[in-house]
């Protein structure tokens, strides 16, 4: 260890030095880093983990920034790389608070210990769908809903719902992400409702009519719209953001909310925790308050198109409201037998 | 150090003990993985030597019309994150999902890890040999083959075990092609289940592959010689004439250039053209700021550490110069994210002041391409002759003075070769700058990617134009003509 450090600081210091002299643009950052790092307490900044895109959260970062007058840093990456960085980070994070894209991710850090109680009157506010239901230690921040989205120019008779993928006129047709989380949350929603049988039957069905596996809800999206496959099964918002990117008349895909129960229709939620290590902070708490606000859900609502987990806020344009979906019913803490599903998923060759 | 991503690896290994390792491995699916993974990298590696080769030769020792124009453009490429290039041709070409896919975007973007050593290995080469083998009567092609080729063997082997080496740790291009390797696995095992075991079994696989690679190719290397006795005369050889494979050389060139740059730009000119959403150009101008000042930091720091092991490589060969080798090899074919996982575990228990500083992450860097430099700097060192040191040294020089004096200045050329892969490939790196930039930095490649995920192509656009720009300047550096 003490070799290591030996090593580690003749670099950290020929870095800092030339640092110093090589750019003045960059160095406000690295000295605010450096005391976040350090002793976020002292300087009372905020830090945040946000698995939420910076061009979607950054501008509602700067409105607690202006009511509440707490200084904050965030950090931006994807939900599964940050958690992954919070449990290696253990109790010694600096992070205050983590703003998750899915409840995984924060269900992850929970079962590890390194969440810290939020009040039960905050977590409350929320309606019951959108929090655990045996902890008050994580809460939704925002609703989404599995959609089927399909190529306009493609596809002639569009499905009503994800069983109906299993039949042979959309062979080859369908494009799905075993790897990902909210695939994977669907699953373990149809293991819950339907049973573990039927599950595995419409995944051997739906292997056997030829679905064709990609790395992200992005990718399927992008590859639908370009026309590259057919029909594919993604999160709303997606859809929203890339309709809001190229507009009406760019856009080559629609949307279908599975009803009458079918799994394809399950609702899920991001979600955001406060660290162990930020419970002392006071703006952590203002912080999850503030998302749940009225100002802050009805930012989510307008801005990407994703459904308010407070009751009274307005649903967003575009898509059917909340109360009209009908998908599988089922709680959001009956997802957390994930390992089930993956175990499912492996058996019938789409993990390893 | 290079050993820190392998310690980490064995601690998630079997922090549950040995049950769910063997489970991991026993599985049919790991082999079918590793068989993968490996033909992945073994035609990515023989395409990017005919290539690499092909290119250097063409644009230093023959006559090729623009070929100044073409020097650099040649390396640009590596500056191209795999995952750009990788979506920019399914964009256009979605057939080519697959291996057919990931094969041709890895090959598009790690040629120049051949190309920019062996064009630093032709020029510091004395052409002397290849006129007296002309002189002797042998026809061009073959003077090429076994004289040109052997000269350069050295520079070419190293960047073709880079090449191999990051085929294998690459997840941009194989996730979005969907092409089911290794580093596939390990990325979505992470992403889907935070079950670190299986991940961490496969990334020691992973690891285990790289070091019999490597330790494979030192041993083919052997105790064969480089080096001249007398440095020779580097001087600008008189260039080879094409003759009427002039505009067919041409022809190849441009196609190397329009597959690995063309069209990536193509794509992102149809998407600035086609979205909405606009990049905030002062962002950009920090991001490349920002970019520019980490790349550099770990060029320099890389070059620093990488001497003295290259030097020990190529004139010491033993156990321990192989070992060490072979450990920051191993750091180059592991996934960035394991890599930026082991940081974060060791910084913040071992060093807390750095942990998400500048430093931090500049030893990230260090940690994963040093192999990129060692490869430079042991392939130019080889092929510069002891005995010239001996001379120095018989004449009064100290070991150090004759070093610097004589071996460092003709191995030059190709440290700086090291120095610029390293510069190009850091401007890219994502997984680990993700986590372990300070907080509120950005470089180019974490708005690329923060805008690509997000479906803000036209606000991506200028950042990969950036990327590529700046990719111009080490590349325009390293293979202007000397006067």
């Amino acid at each position: 260890m003490r070799r290591l450090l030996a090593l580690l600081l003749p670099l950290a210091l020929v870095a800092a030095a030339c640092g110093g002299d090589d750019d003045d643009g960059t160095a406000a950052p690295e000295t605010t880093s450096t005391t976040a790092a350090a002793a976020p307490e002292d300087a009372g900044e905020l830090v945040i983990y946000s698995g939420r895109d910076e061009a979607l959260v950054a501008p509602l970062i700067e409105q607690f920034e202006a009511s509440s007058g707490y200084d904050v840093s965030v950090r931006y990456g994807s939900s599964a790389e940050m958690g992954a960085a919070l449990l290696e980070e253990g109790a010694r994070s600096p992070a205050h608070v983590f703003l998750s894209q899915e409840v995984g991710a924060v269900g992850v850090l929970d079962k590890a210990g390194l969440l810290a109680e939020l009040p039960t009157e905050v977590v409350e506010r929320a309606d019951e769908r959108f929090r655990p239901a045996d902890s008050t230690n994580w809460v939704g921040i925002t609703g989404r809903s599995r959609v089927i989205v399909y190529n306009t120019d493609l596809v002639t008779e569009v499905p009503e719902g994800v069983l109906d993928l299993t039949d042979e006129r959309y062979r080859g047709q369908v494009a799905w992400v075993p790897g990902n989380a909210s695939f994977q949350a669907f699953i373990t929603g149809f293991r819950v409702s339907h049973g573990e049988d039927a599950a595995r039957e419409w995944l051997e069905a739906m292997i056997a009519n030829g679905a064709q596996e990609y790395s992200s809800n992005g990718d399927v999206l992008t590859a639908v719209d370009n026309g590259e496959i057919a029909i594919g099964l993604i999160n709303h918002y997606y859809w929203a953001r890339l309709l809001a990117e190229v507009g009406e008349d760019g856009i080559n895909s629609q949307l279908v909310f599975p009803t009458g129960g079918d799994p394809g229709g399950l609702v899920n939620a991001t979600a955001a925790g406060i660290l162990r290590g930020g419970a002392e902070h006071p703006g952590a708490l203002a912080f999850v308050e503030f998302l749940l606000s009225e100002e802050g859900q009805t930012y989510f609502v307008e801005e990407t198109q994703e459904y308010p987990v407070v009751p009274g806020i307005g649903d967003p344009d575009g898509v059917p409201p909340l109360d009209e979906l009908d998908g599988p019913a089922i709680d959001l803490t009956d997802l957390d037998s994930l390992e089930a599903s993956q175990a499912l998923l492996t058996e019938v060759g789409l993990l390893s | 150090m290079a050993l820190l991503p392998l310690a980490y690896l064995v601690v998630r290994a079997t922090e549950r003990g040995w049950a769910p390792v063997r489970a991991t491995l026993w599985r049919d699916r790991t082999l079918e993985l590793v068989g993968r993974s490996l033909w992945l990298a073994a035609t990515v590696t023989a395409a990017c030597l005919v290539i690499g080769i092909g290119a250097a030769w063409l644009v230093s020792r023959t006559d090729l019309p623009g070929r100044r124009v073409w020097r650099v453009a040649l390396g640009m490429p590596l500056a191209l994150p795999s995952y750009v290039a990788a979506w920019a041709w399914l964009a256009r070409y979605p057939s080519l999902a697959g291996f057919r896919g990931a094969w041709l975007v890895l090959t598009s973007v790690s040629f120049p890890y051949v190309y920019l050593p062996v064009l630093a290995a032709l020029r510091r080469s004395d052409p002397a040999l290849e006129e007296v083998a002309r002189s002797l009567g042998r026809r061009p092609m073959r003077v090429f083959l076994s004289v040109t080729v052997r000269q350069v063997r050295i520079a070419a082997t190293g960047g073709a075990l880079l090449v191999g080496l990051y085929a294998l740790s690459d997840f941009g291009a194989v996730s979005i092609m969907r092409y089911q390797s290794l580093t596939h696995v390990i990325y979505i095992s992470y992403r889907a289940s935070f079950d670190r075991t299986p991940a961490a079994v496969l990334g020691l696989v992973l690891a285990a592959l790289a070091i019999v690679i490597v330790l494979v190719d030192a041993w083919t290397r052997g105790e064969s010689r480089t080096a001249k006795v007398g440095a020779g005369t580097p001087r600008a050889a008189p260039p080879v004439p094409l003759g009427r494979w002039r505009w067919p050389a041409v022809a190849a060139v441009a196609s190397v250039v329009g597959f690995s740059l063309g069209v990536p730009l193509w794509s992102l000119n149809h998407w600035l053209q086609r979205g909405r959403s606009r990049a905030d150009w002062s962002q950009v101008v920090d991001a490349t700021a920002s970019t520019l000042t980490v790349s550099a930091l770990a060029a320099v720091a890389t070059i620093a550490l990488a001497i003295p092991v290259g030097v020990l490589s190529a004139r010491y060969a033993g156990r321990l110069s192989r070992a060490v080798t072979a450990a920051a090899y191993a750091g180059h074919a592991l996934p960035g994210i394991v890599v930026a996982l082991a940081l974060v575990f060791f910084g913040i228990r071992l060093a807390t002041p750095l942990y998400q500083t500048t430093s931090m992450l500049v030893f990230a860097y260090v940690v994963l391409f040093l192999s990129l430099a060692i490869g430079a700097v042991h392939g130019s060192v080889s092929q510069a002759p002891p005995e010239l040191e001996d001379v120095a040294r018989s004449l009064g020089r100290t070991q150090i003075g004759a070093w610097r004096s004589i071996t460092l200045r003709l191995a030059a050329p190709g440290v700086g070769a090291g120095a610029a892969l390293v510069f190009l490939t850091v401007m890219k790196e994502l997984p680990a700058t993700l986590l372990l930039r300070p907080i509120g930095m950005d470089t180019l490649a974490t708005r690329l990617w923060s805008h690509t995920a997000n479906a803000s192509f036209a606000a991506a656009a200028p950042y990969a134009a950036a990327i590529i720009l700046l990719a111009a300047l080490p590349t325009a550096l390293l293979t202007r003509d000397r006067t």
